[in-house]
């Protein structure tokens, strides 16, 4: 027999639930994105290569200018791609 | 006296030696200038993300370096472009976090781990304390990223 404490978690309270958004460089205290970590510059790319806006990354204005100036060297040096398919 | 790095790829067919003396022409070169060599990092044969001159790979060098003036900067990067063992090269300025950045990953306080290090390097000039129970929370950002980015596409 399901009580109702089971019947509470039958579903996600969870979903729909707005996510907090942050900077992950202002919250760890992070100055400088390094060009030549291409693995963690990753994270900031789609799947195609392209820079993924702040909307969803969250980042603050002036790291996210960093952010892409870093992506932007990396490209250059071929250490990431221009354009790509399933770079993840 | 500025900070700068240049990263340059050379080209690898080319033998140990030769691509040694490749690296060793720009050191040597920078030092006449009266530069202060800080770092010379070779980070070895890695694969290129896209073909450049019908190459898949290359082997990069990266040279931090103290300069007195902006002048020989022009001046290297003409020589580096007239090279044909230089695929690509970039310079740029270092502010003061790229020096501290560096030194910390020389130190080895970054490494895959790297953000670790530098936040709790940070946190001891910065702001408040409370923050070094984050340290143990870095792997969460990314699937949280992971999981906000797909729930804003559906």
């Amino acid at each position: 027999m399901a009580s109702r404490d089971d019947i509470k978690f039958l579903s996600n309270p969870k979903i729909g639930q707005k996510r907090d958004k942050y900077c992950r460089f202002r919250k760890f205290g992070i100055k400088y994105i390094d060009y030549k970590d291409a693995d963690f510059l990753t994270q900031f790319v789609n799947e195609q290569g392209k820079i993924l806006p702040r909307r969803i990354t969250g980042n603050s204005l002036k790291y996210q200018r960093k952010v892409a100036t870093a992506v932007k060297r990396a490209r250059h040096l071929a250490l990431m791609p221009y354009v790509t398919d399933l770079l993840k | 006296m500025k900070n700068y790095e240049v990263t340059f790829i050379v080209d690898p067919v080319l033998s140990r030696e030769e691509i040694e003396a490749t690296a060793q022409t720009y050191v040597d070169h920078l030092k006449n200038e009266g530069c202060q060599i800080v770092h010379v990092d070779e980070m070895g044969l890695r694969q290129l993300a896209y073909p450049i001159n019908r190459r898949t790979s290359g082997i990069y060098y990266c040279i931090e370096f103290e300069a007195p003036n902006g002048e020989l900067i022009d001046v290297m990067e003409l020589a580096l472009r007239r090279d044909e063992r230089i695929m690509r090269f970039l310079t740029v300025t270092l502010d003061k976090y790229g020096v501290k950045y560096n030194a910390d990953k020389r130190a080895g306080k970054i490494g895959k781990v790297k953000k670790k290090a530098k936040k709790s390097d940070d946190r001891k000039d910065n702001r408040r304390d409370n923050r070094k129970k984050d340290e143990k929370r870095k792997p969460a950002p990314k699937k949280e990223e992971a999981t906000a980015k797909s729930e804003e596409e559906e």
